[in-house]
């Protein structure tokens, strides 16, 4: 009895040898077409995410207005004050950190510019964790406030915590300029405080869908949206600009942990449209477009800022080649990358430039002697200049004026 | 990046859509999909269902056993030299065999290792003073996050963030999707033939080892009736151990199978979703089965796939429960029963 189970487990083991051989020939076969069979890695190993082109609501490309020197944290150098403080607060350590990060960052990159400059002038950042949670955002946000050197907020970053602390701020006439909190609702409270240094959500739903249909002339996208707030809000208004190009057959929902997803490859690969747009963060973004490419899906693939990250490049790797993202965050110019860089010990990510652009604003409220609260309110209200992203000026409400999206693409 | 939009349902559109033409015109393809996540489903089940078997006990921590077998495998190909470049590589045949066998059995020794470590450690301790099944599946709630929170903080911290947290690994490619030929107007991939062949295997291989073999009639035996097993002369203790390196060998083969197909899918917390399914495809074949968590597995893998498409993507976990509460309303022990010591197994 034993020795018939030993004879047929090896059976068995030869079998499962066999099928490996079999597999490993084809792929053999699959490598052949390729120049050569080296065992190092094919092309395309080196894909970023390049900025390609600005869009407005309209969905129209914005040439690049290059006439505007940015402006310059060191100012003249000859700035005084006396102890003054930002602060920043914004997720610094959690499952968030990164984005808080980001912005502190380059918010730290203009301060160092700054306090070089101005030997008579030396602000200090303080930054405040609040884990991107609003409940611990609101436990901050008094610590903020009754810190009386501190003359102005860069942050939160985040929608949520942004909504819960909005009126703790406002009530203390604190500025609170975010880099990166994106929920159109925001500036409908009526907060005098409150500015936003890039678009928000209400503006890149539209402006991409727009840009899809009439720039890129697709007459057919499915839209694949997952369950997070985020995915459902952008995939609605995607949906709404898109009108009949949206193709609700070849819709579809996912959820946010799934990685597996060949049903939904399989009603895309039958419906022969022209791109998928993918409203979702790249953790599901990566596998999803890599099963994509291996269904033989080759039509391009759409995504906003949750999936605007370095990390989708490398888990989808050369499936994410051609993707196209948008973001309203800006591209990181050469310098500022090396600046940052050296600064920070990392590369810029999305909101780095945000936080540098903002701060940088900030700087020089304080160098051209504004000393209180109310003063540094009042100079972004009438500020208006060029920054690395983007040009800056506030509509009465706290939205940008001229609220652009940049479209990024995987190369 | 915004959280909080309000979004109202569109009410004139249907709440479920029965869209038959699609599942007819992709029936195949979903057919061969379904079987290959189903194998894998199938070989994480048998963990769940041997260790139920024997033990009385629902390891939830099996789904970590699952996640650890796929960072196993992802450390050994590292080991033998693969940079994680996220894009494939093109070895020839003979190489990309040898190295997708030594993953294999990387991914297995890992798998299994965890298992009979977490059986030492969590569960044998709980045995021996008499502990309260509550108590072991608490045990077995908590060894999950202390597996998943493992890999997720401490790992990264041991290998110098080569390994393990916040997000998922670079994908390493060993195998390149290639179709291989058309089965009626499904296109199987080598992947595919890869991971439905070896876990078929695999799945055989079980079965006579726990058929045919001394050591699966102690299995059997113990599952049947411990007692009598002991006095018997069967070493309870030592069939436990075997059980959980069982379940977690097939748990780290079936990591690497898995990876093959989403190798993007190699995160702390990647095994949660799948265990809970292959749970439940242990369930629907009847838990303490072998051949029915096999059966369950397969099952569950294409129907959720049929469902996806006939309902729509976001009813895919409606599907696999109510396809569960349905076959435990006519057969509460599942398809194919319960017993594993019985002669039905």
């Amino acid at each position: 009895m034993r020795s018939q189970t030993r004879r047929r487990s090896s059976a068995l083991a030869l079998a499962l040898a066999t099928t490996l051989v079999v597999a490993g020939c084809s792929q053999k076969e699959a490598g052949d077409t390729g120049d050569d069979a080296t065992g190092s890695t094919s092309a395309a190993a080196d894909l970023s995410i390049v900025p390609a082109v600005q869009i407005d609501v309209t969905g129209a490309e914005v040439e690049a207005g290059e006439a505007m020197e940015p402006a310059d944290p060191a100012g003249d150098g000859s700035a005084t004050c006396a102890g003054v403080s930002i602060a920043m607060a914004g997720a610094l350590t959690g499952p968030n950190a990164a984005l808080g990060q980001n912005i502190l960052y380059g918010a730290q990159v203009a301060l160092e510019k700054h306090n070089e400059a101005n030997a008579g002038c030396q602000v200090e950042l303080k930054s405040f964790d609040t884990e991107g949670d609003p409940q611990k955002a609101t436990q901050v946000a008094p610590q903020i406030v009754g810190d009386a050197s501190v003359l102005g907020l860069l942050g939160p970053a985040f929608s949520g915590e942004t909504n819960a602390t909005g009126s703790i701020f406002n009530q203390a006439g604190l500025l609170t300029l975010t880099a990166s909190a994106t929920n159109p609702d925001l500036t409908s409270n009526g907060w005098g405080t409150f500015y936003r240094g890039l678009a928000n959500d209400a503006i890149q739903g539209p402006a991409v869908a727009k840009y899809l249909v009439d720039t890129l002339g697709y007459e057919k996208v499915c839209v694949v949206a997952d369950n997070s707030d985020y995915g459902i809000g952008l995939a609605e208004q995607i949906n709404e600009g898109l009108g009949d190009a949206a193709d609700s057959s070849c819709a579809a929902e996912v959820k946010t942990g799934d990685k597996d997803f060949a049903a939904t490859v399989q009603i895309i690969n039958g419906a022969d449209a022209d791109a998928v747009f993918y409203a979702g963060y790249y953790a599901e973004a990566a596998p999803f477009v890599q099963q994509l490419r291996d269904g033989g899906v080759e039509i391009p693939f759409v995504s906003a800022d949750g999936v605007n990250d370095p990390q989708f490049v490398s888990q989808a790797g050369s499936a994410a080649e051609g993707a196209v993202l948008s973001c309203p965050c800006g591209p990181a110019p050469e310098e500022f990358a090396a600046e940052y860089e050296a600064s920070a010990g990392q590369a810029p990510g999305v909101y780095s430039t945000e936080g540098y652009d903002l701060m940088t604003i900030m700087l020089l409220g304080i160098d051209s002697g504004v000393t209180d609260r109310a003063g540094l309110v009042e100079f972004v209200k009438s500020y208006e200049g060029s920054g690395l992203a983007r040009s800056y000026k506030w509509d009465e409400v706290g939205e940008l004026e001229s609220a652009l999206i940049w479209m990024y693409n995987v190369e | 990046m915004s959280g909080g939009l309000i979004h109202a349902m569109v009410v004139a559109e249907p709440l479920i859509g029965f869209d038959i033409a699609a599942l007819a015109r992709n029936f195949w393809a979903l057919t061969v999909d379904g079987l290959t996540y189903g194998a894998v489903y199938a070989l994480v089940a048998v963990g769940y269902t041997l260790v139920y078997g024997v033990l009385r006990l629902i390891n939830f921590a099996h789904s970590e056993v699952f996640m650890i077998g796929m960072f196993g495998q992802y450390a050994v190909l590292m080991l033998l030299g693969f940079g994680p470049s996220g894009n494939a590589y093109d070895l020839g045949i003979a190489m990309t065999v040898v190295y997708l066998v030594i993953a294999l059995v990387g991914g297995m020794a890992i798998s299994g290792g965890v298992a009979v470590g977490l059986e030492r450690v969590a569960y044998r301790p709980l045995r021996k003073r008499g502990a309260q099944p509550l108590v072991f599946l608490i045990t077995a709630i908590g060894a999950s996050f202390v597996l998943q929170e493992f890999v997720h903080f401490v790992l990264p911290r041991l290998t110098g963030d080569t390994l393990g947290g916040v997000n998922a690994q670079q994908p390493i490619r060993l195998v390149v999707p290639e179709t291989q030929f058309t089965l009626f107007t499904a296109n199987v991939t080598n992947v595919t033939i890869i991971i439905i062949v070896s876990a078929l295997v695999l799945a055989l291989a079980t079965d006579m080892f726990i058929n045919r073999t001394k050591f699966g009639r102690g299995i059997r035996a113990v599952a049947q009736d411990p007692v009598t097993a002991t006095l018997m002369g069967v070493s309870r203790e030592r069939i436990i151990v075997l059980t959980f390196l069982i379940g977690g060998l097939l748990a780290g083969a079936a990591a690497l199978l898995y990876s093959l197909r989403v190798p993007n899918g190699i995160i702390y917390s990647g095994g949660f979703i799948l265990g809970i399914k292959a749970f439940c495809a242990a369930v629907l074949g009847g838990i303490g089965n072998l051949r029915g968590a096999l059966l369950g597995g397969l099952l569950l893998g294409v129907m959720e796939n049929y469902g996806q498409v006939l309902f729509g993507t976001e009813w895919r976990d409606v599907v696999a429960f109510v396809l569960l509460i349905l076959v435990l309303m006519v057969r509460p022990t599942g398809i194919l029963g319960e017993s594993l010591g019985r002669s039905r197994a």
